[in-house]
């Protein structure tokens, strides 16, 4: 198991344990973690499951594809660290990743 | 006589035996399973084109789940659902949302669009699914009070721009359009986009930058984060670029940023909703109202999964019911489109 802890814009954590091979987002859904909406089920189509990942583990998480960053066009406050939380597969190299929800999706 | 109803226009009212509030999938699949059963149906959806979600969100790409097709893209399975209603001449009336739905006193239902069309229907089916789109409005603080004064989403009147100091604010197609045409006729223009790429057809992107270069246009890269005016108006934004912050004088605001799904009026026609989802029962998925059905991912019952292929379940079942509403008193064949000349003959095979 893997664990991902999820900062809200007020704070407040949530560490969620799941499976590798999941992606971020579907981790956070399967855990209720507010602020990740996910619209488009993970199709890459919606930027509503927006998150920023922790400086720390940028070097892990990889840089945007160019179809996430063409996505992210639609994303709100946009920054280096913006990544689109279903393009994240989760794996045992990113155990402890932090990331952290924006104030709103769109 | 309703089962060829090509649905006769009274005073400018459809009349019509089921209005269908949505075309994805399920909303065309709807066509046909009430196509077999004799109801007659005319669709309405805010896009401008049938699909749904799998032509607007996801047209390219591939969906695994659908029994008997292993690998079909959301604008194939669009155009093959289109195809196999075809025998059934659906009306289609885009671009457009049902806003008011009211139950008439013989029973039947009056519905009413935002562009003003108005139907009279036996019944109703929901399929609307995780809502209509619209635009996305940029979260930023206040910008509600703007709207439609200083804020808009898309351009009705090029005119309305003439002379104005004009902010466009994305990166895709529609804003690259409406830069190119309302320069020409704005006091100013400035292009505010996120990143110095842009997802635009070529030669937008190409006209776009030789404007800028010419000093014709202002290309600013950055995120708009603060609004500022008063009483409705407009008169500056705060742009936040790798240089720090700028604030930027303006009157009009263009923004896009692509389109959301929010439930919308639905919530207003008096059906029970859990959650923005409309509880309906798993023998006729019909609603709180009788008459009206919801089937797809709008609504929710024990055990609901958010699949094409329960739609498509949901909208047999549905159509059965609806039949009894259509026709009341008279008995239900149930027959197989293999055998049955009868429906093989609705379907134009035979």
């Amino acid at each position: 198991m893997v664990k991902i802890t999820f900062i809200q814009p007020d704070n407040s954590e949530q560490v969620v344990e799941c499976e590798p091979e999941m992606t971020l987002m579907e981790a956070a859904r399967l855990h209720n973690v507010p602020g990740i909406e996910a619209e488009c089920g993970g199709a890459c189509a919606c930027a509503t499951c927006h998150v920023y990942v922790d400086e720390a583990w940028r070097d892990k998480t990889g840089t945007p594809s160019q179809m996430e960053e063409d996505m992210l066009d639609f994303a709100f406050d946009v920054r280096d660290s913006s990544r689109l939380s279903c393009q994240i597969k989760v794996k045992p190299e990113l155990d402890g990743l932090i990331v952290r929800v924006p104030a709103k999706q769109f | 006589m309703s089962t060829d109803a090509r649905a006769a226009e009274q005073g400018g009212v459809i009349e019509t035996d089921a209005v269908i509030i949505g075309g994805g999938p399920i909303g065309l699949f709807a066509v046909f399973e009430l196509g077999l059963v004799d109801v007659s149906a005319h669709i309405v959806d805010i896009l401008d084109k049938p699909g749904g979600q799998c032509a607007e969100l996801y047209p390219d790409k591939p969906i695994y789940d659908i029994p008997g097709l292993p690998i079909v893209t959301g604008q194939e399975i669009t155009d093959r659902l289109l195809a196999q209603i075809k025998p059934f001449k659906p009306a289609f009336h885009f671009g457009q949302q049902v806003e008011e739905l009211k139950r008439l006193p013989d029973g039947r239902f009056r519905l009413k669009t935002d562009t003003g069309k108005e139907f009279i229907a036996k019944v109703v089916v929901v399929a609307a699914g995780g809502g209509s789109f619209t635009p996305k409005r940029p979260p930023l603080a206040g910008i509600e009070a703007y709207e439609g004064t200083s804020v808009f989403y898309a351009v009705r009147r090029m005119e309305s721009f003439r002379g104005k100091s004009v902010l466009i604010v994305g990166g895709g197609d529609s804003a690259l359009d409406w830069t190119l045409n309302l320069q020409p006729i704005a006091k100013s223009l400035t292009l505010l986009h996120r990143r110095d790429e842009f997802r635009g057809a070529p030669h937008s992107v190409e006209k776009m930058r030789l404007l800028a270069a010419e000093q014709k246009i202002r290309l600013v890269i950055g995120q708009v984060s603060a609004l500022h005016g008063e009483s409705g108006r407009l008169d500056a934004v705060t742009v936040k670029t790798k240089d720090g912050e700028e604030r930027l004088p303006l009157e009009v605001m263009l923004a896009f940023f692509g389109l959301t799904m929010k439930l919308g009026p639905v919530a207003n026609w008096g059906l029970a909703l859990t959650e923005n989802l409309i509880p309906v029962d798993t023998e006729k998925f019909e609603t709180s109202e009788k008459g009206i059905f919801a089937i797809g991912d709008i609504n929710t019952y024990p055990g609901k999964l958010k699949l094409i292929l329960s739609g498509f379940h949901e909208a047999a079942l549905m159509a059965q019911q609806a039949h009894k509403y259509v026709y009341p008193g008279k008995k239900l064949l149930f027959q197989y489109t293999t055998s049955s000349s009868s429906l093989q003959r609705k379907l134009g095979v035979s």
